[in-house]
């Protein structure tokens, strides 16, 4: 049986059609960005390629690359290709470092990007007559407005909650009769933290799904969370450089890969040393190019995240490539003696360990010229021992586990519980001392 | 037979200790025993208090891992040589000691030792064959 979806006509286009469709809207978009944005007519002319040489998707890889860093230095509109007359909305990304990104939506792009968000809420099992709680944060930040819009679309209830205030949250999910969930996933798990405090049990509460997204997860996490929150627990993808929210959406059917809107966006995976596209299947960074938006259409964007990319058919009949669960990005990658290492792989680690939380810290440092790297593990009481052998033989084990798998030799801390910070956005994993020397 | 110890989780930081006896000061939880055993990173709090369910319910409340764990307490003659007449018997069993710790009050003319035994039940049933004396947790919680 073929799942339910919101536009099933495009959603399952054939291949041959899907490609036709792509390329001229790919070959309309650079026409537009070459006469509207002088950063890429420049960047064309000097890659020695004008948009009417594109005459087949292969041609895509002759484009230059669009980077964060051009985005920073066209602050705050540079890269804008439509006047700000016919801008309606502008979001922006948190500047961690210096500036923010700035993306401006035209009235059609904030169509596009609510019906795309619809259709990333029926991919994941939503429908009419569900009562969505929206905790992504409203604001600057796509998340909020981004789903919220893609809810009403849908014609569900949405709860505009936002982030923050955990047992309102909780209160307002159990009183309310909250039956899909929107936020990142290290808050959904902070959220059953909390409602155990309160003595609020997630098998009386009426959530089904979860849409979970903004930072890398792992599967043994997503066992976590369906067993903590009791739901079916799904991957969404998105960055405010390409839209927002919904760009990608895991469905319920396979639970495997999650489904990027090939009809708004071509994908590519490149080696991020090359810059060479690697054959389907081969993990590497995703790099998408926006076909469809007017306020600021990106070529080839580098989005820094790593992941592969399948175009085999999927069991719940749509014909757009699934990417496979994000498992990184390349910028937060940790280069540690030399070896590639992940948070998220170490998180898959943690998680594999009976009674470990994936709340981790990872504390990298340089003695004596070398690399070191400190896990900090919380102790809860099913690690807990009132042996210190037992505790440290559990150091030691988790140490081995990282070392067998990653290759790196680690110093695993044991703290005391909810000492590591908890976000109620995307989770901090990571604190690099050596760049603040 | 079995005396109720709880351990806690503390990370080798200042004040961790000054916080867990301030916690238990404010909710009137009586310190009958303790021992501290610790390395670089975390040490674990032991204790013998008079209300264990109290002390381990405020701990947890303020987020501290607790558990509790089955101890024996033993009467030992205050003479030269008395603890050695019964560590002597428990090797003679193959009884493994975890850990020990003095309890603060004698009883009458002996003293109290806390045992943390790899095998608590074979343990307490050598000890009482060979006539030592094997502390209630009732009893010893009070003194």
């Amino acid at each position: 049986m073929r799942a339910m979806m919101f536009n099933e006509e495009f959603e399952t286009l054939p291949r041959q059609a899907l490609e036709a469709l792509q390329l001229k809207r790919l070959q309309s978009m650079l026409e537009r960005v070459y006469a509207n944005v002088p950063f890429y007519r420049t960047a064309f002319d000097r890659a020695g390629i004008r948009p009417d040489d594109v005459r087949s998707l292969q041609d895509l890889q002759r484009l230059p690359f669009t980077t964060k860093q051009n985005m920073r230095d066209s602050y705050p509109y540079g890269l804008f290709a439509a006047p700000m007359e016919e801008i309606v909305r502008i979001h922006a990304s948190s500047g961690t470092t210096g500036k923010p990104t700035v993306v401006g939506y035209t009235q059609k792009d904030i169509e596009t990007w609510t019906e795309l968000m619809a259709r990333t809420f029926v991919t994941a099992g939503a429908h009419k007559g569900d009562i969505i709680h929206n905790a992504y944060g409203y604001g600057l930040f796509t998340g909020g407005l981004g789903a919220h819009y893609g809810a009403e679309r849908l014609g569900a209830s949405v709860i505009p909650i936002s982030g923050g205030n955990t047992k309102r949250q909780i209160m307002i999910m159990q009183d309310f009769g909250s039956t899909v969930l929107t936020c990142t996933p290290s808050y959904a798990l902070f959220m059953a933290e909390e409602a155990k405090i309160e003595g609020v049990d997630f098998r009386n509460l009426k959530l089904r799904v979860g849409i979970f997204g903004a930072e890398p997860w792992s599967e043994a996490m997503r066992v976590e969370i369906e067993e903590k929150l009791n739901l079916t627990a799904l991957d969404i993808y998105g960055l405010s450089e390409i839209m927002g929210p919904g760009v990608a959406q895991e469905c319920y059917v396979a639970k495997s890969g999650l489904h990027i809107w090939e009809d708004h966006f071509i994908p590519e995976i490149i080696d991020p040393e090359t810059c060479q596209v690697v054959p389907e299947g081969t993990k590497g960074e995703l790099v998408i190019t926006t076909i469809t938006k007017q306020g600021i259409p990106l070529v080839r964007y580098r989005t820094r995240d790593i992941t592969s990319i399948t175009y085999e058919p999927c069991a719940c009949g749509r014909t757009h490539a699934r990417l496979a669960r994000l498992s990184g990005r390349s910028d937060d990658m940790i280069i540690i003696r030399g070896v590639n290492v992940f948070p998220s792989q170490i998180e898959s680690i943690l998680v594999g360990i009976e009674g470990v939380e994936p709340h981790y810290l990872l504390i990298v440092d340089r003695q004596d010229n070398l690399d070191t790297l400190e896990v900090h593990v919380e102790v809860d009481e099913r690690l807990f021992s009132d042996e210190i052998k037992v505790l440290q033989a559990l150091s030691r084990s988790i140490e081995k586990e990282i070392k067998d798998m990653l290759g790196v030799t680690s110093r695993v801390k044991l703290v005391e519980p909810k000492t590591i910070q908890r976000s109620e956005g995307k989770a901090t994993r990571v604190i690099d001392k050596r760049k603040l020397v | 037979m079995h005396v109720e110890q709880i351990s806690i989780f503390i990370e080798n930081k200042s004040g961790r200790l000054a916080e867990v006896t301030r916690i238990l000061g404010d909710a009137g939880v009586n310190i009958r025993a303790l021992s501290l055993a610790d390395t670089s990173d975390f040490g674990i709090l032991r204790l013998i208090v008079n209300d264990r369910e109290k002390a381990k319910a405020v701990l947890k409340e303020k987020g501290f891992t607790v558990s509790k764990t089955d101890v024996v307490a033993v009467e030992v003659p205050d003479r030269p040589g008395g603890l050695s007449l019964i560590l002597q018997t428990l090797d003679g069993e193959n009884i493994n000691v975890e850990y020990m710790y003095a309890f603060v009050e004698r009883c009458g003319e002996n003293a109290v030792i806390i045992f943390r035994f790899d095998e608590t039940d074979r343990a307490i049933k050598s000890l009482l064959d060979k006539g030592f004396n094997v502390l209630e947790g009732e009893r010893l919680y009070g003194m």
